[in-house]
């Protein structure tokens, strides 16, 4: 874990008020700030305005090599030793789709969660953390040199920031 | 949905509120938890004695007699495959139709599918007799290299019911761990560090949500139709042979909604108790039980009307053979195997329609067990009727389960409760943040106004 960054960090108990002073912050050019919710939140997240998550890209490229290794898989293996069953030719199509769906399913939730994961570490945020955060407040943590951290409060606390505390 | 005005708007609690009682129905259950646990252990002993003693006597202790070689173990299986079904149902296709009402009861049905295919995955291996070549089951690279048959059914249900159970756990851990992380403040002691671990750092940031929200609903969206394959795949194993009675193009989406009609009655059984040994009756309220009633009469009238439609193409398809089949399965010697289903699964039901029973949860529970009875029965009747009247008279047979497969069955049910309730013990059944999701977040501008 990289060191903690110092900067301030605020909660807030209304989320308007947090989304306000999400939108300030950006209006004054703040950028690498954190916002801590409890849940997601739709307003919050059009008030950071993130790009979509690119771990959906993780989803279709897991459920492609899925669905290709369903066919390869079963197609090399009943070549690779052939044997008539049922009188079906060797490499059935038809009932190896079952498979290839299953693998597209299996390969697709664990590309996903391999993606989430990839994707949260990337874009980690060391930031000042309190334990409120995941229960009923919003949290904003702002990264900023001593100097700047006078207007930085002034900022969070005219949105209606309920507590600001310094993190040094 | 401002129009209607519910009490439990009125008294809904603060997002403080739900993450404190929740958290306060972690790890101190009532005196009854311990009496259910203490006696759920005594049931799988005798289970896991019953298998061990077919293990060292062979698979002849079984009341297997030709030509019905698939029986209760067989039944057991489709039944938990079944069980499964509703917790896909609720947490994944009810998440993307963005149902509300869910977020209470998912994690109890999520946590449920997860055990309830940990369980069905059993019986395969307990039919297997020699249960330590389970193995030979997946494709594997072996001394005589050969391959497994993958035109096979059978085949197909390896994958399917190995890919559901990894999927359905992955969902479940996914689920949990904005929920940990909440608890972790929470919690002291062991328990605490217990959280730590497994909450993965989670701390709610906006990056970790972005990407949390889009993989959950990715998750969602592979789950929804994977839930739809895998008891169709099941299905397939009886429909893709010529038995009759078993071989109808029918039986995928029949045995779809046998499964989620079977689930959902799980998923009651399992919250009445819990409800009351947790603590939780403010979350799971009557409003949840009667969504559920209403999932279980839309799936039991699909599956009555399954049951219709059987015997009507048993009789208008002019088989001999599969009018003989159902001539059978109705009046023949497992008369009472078809109308226990019939009436658990075809008549019961349909008391759902009046609002009273919906509310009661009383008579929600009394109807979810006479259905799981019902549901079991109608595989056992589909296994074995069909196979014990095939085509050849002086090739039908009569089967009877012995005591070691009653035993096991009873272990199956005590296996399937013991890992719910070390789950509902030291995790929440209630998911906070769901819970927490559906309700809005303070606004400083209603507290002005």
């Amino acid at each position: 874990m990289s060191a903690q960054p110092e900067g301030i960090l605020a909660s807030y108990r209304f989320v308007d008020a947090a989304a306000d002073a999400i939108r300030t912050l950006k209006a004054e050019g703040y950028r690498n700030f954190t916002v801590y919710t409890p849940v997601p939140n739709v307003e919050i997240q059009h008030a950071i305005g993130h790009r979509v998550s690119p771990v959906r890209l993780w989803t279709l490229l897991g459920g492609l090599t899925g669905c290709a290794t369903g066919f390869a898989m079963t197609l090399w293996m009943s070549f690779d030793w052939p044997i008539v069953v049922g009188g079906k030719p060797i490499g059935s199509i038809v009932p190896y789709i079952v498979i290839a769906f299953e693998l597209t399913i299996l390969f697709g939730a664990l590309a996903t969660l391999i993606g989430l994961v990839f994707h949260i570490r990337r874009t980690r945020q060391p930031g000042a953390y309190d334990g409120r955060f995941t229960d009923d407040r919003i949290g904003i943590f702002v990264p900023c040199p001593s100097d700047r951290r006078q207007a930085v409060e002034t900022l969070l606390r005219t949105a209606g920031a309920e507590e600001v505390r310094v993190e040094a | 949905m401002a129009t209607i005005a519910r009490e439990d708007q009125l008294t809904r609690p603060t997002y403080h509120e739900v993450t404190r009682d929740i958290a306060a129905s972690i790890g101190n259950p009532s005196r009854s938890y311990y009496v259910l646990l203490g006696f759920v252990l005594l049931v799988l002993a005798v289970g896991v004695g019953a298998l061990l003693y077919q293990v060292r006597y062979g698979l002849g202790v079984a009341g297997y007699h030709p030509p019905v070689m698939w029986a209760v173990y067989i039944t057991n299986f489709v039944f938990w495959v079944g069980i499964a079904h509703s917790g896909t149902l609720i947490s994944a296709i009810l998440y993307l139709f963005r149902s509300a009402w869910r977020t209470a009861v998912y994690r109890t049905a999520e946590a449920m599918t997860v055990f309830a295919v940990m369980t069905a995955g059993l019986f395969p291996i307990v039919h297997l007799g020699r249960l330590w070549y389970a193995y030979w089951l997946f494709p594997y690279p072996n001394q005589r290299q050969l391959w497994v048959n993958f035109k096979s059914p059978l085949l197909w249900d390896v994958f399917a019911v190995s890919t559901y159970f990894t999927v359905s756990t992955l969902f479940l851990i996914t689920g949990l761990v904005p929920d940990v992380a909440a608890l972790r403040e929470q919690a002291v002691g062991w328990r605490r560090k217990l959280y730590e671990i497994t909450s993965l750092g989670w701390r709610g940031t906006d990056q970790q949500w972005r990407h949390y929200t889009r993989a959950y609903l990715y998750l969602a969206a592979l789950a929804t139709p994977l839930v739809l394959s895998v008891h169709s795949v099941v299905s397939w194993d009886f429909a893709m042979s010529i038995v009759p009675g078993w071989h109808a193009t029918i039986f995928a989406p029949y045995f779809v909604a046998g499964a989620i009609y079977s689930g959902v009655a799980m998923v009651v059984t399992l919250l009445v108790p819990l409800r009351k040994v947790f603590r939780v009756e403010q979350y799971i309220t009557v409003e949840h039980f009667e969504n559920l009633a209403k999932l279980l009469l839309l799936t039991g009238m699909i599956v009555t009307y399954s049951y219709g439609v059987e015997y009507f193409m048993a009789w208008y398809g002019g088989s001999p053979y599969e009018r003989a089949s159902f001539w059978n399965r109705a009046f023949g010697s497992y008369w009472w195997g078809s109308w226990t289903m019939i009436l658990c699964n075809g008549v019961l039901p349909f008391f759902l329609f009046f609002r009273k029973i919906r509310r009661s949860i009383p008579a929600m529970f009394v109807l979810s067990l006479f259905v799981n009875l019902g549901m079991w029965f109608e595989r056992f009747v589909i296994i074995v009727s069909s196979l014990s009247h095939e085509y050849e008279p002086y090739a039908m047979g009569h089967y009877t389960p012995t005591w070691v497969e009653w035993s096991i069955l009873a272990g199956s049910f005590a296996w399937f409760f013991m890992w719910f309730l070390l789950f509902a013990k030291n995790f929440p059944t209630v998911s906070i943040t769901e819970v927490k999701e559906i309700m809005p977040m303070p606004r400083k501008e209603r507290q002005h106004s």
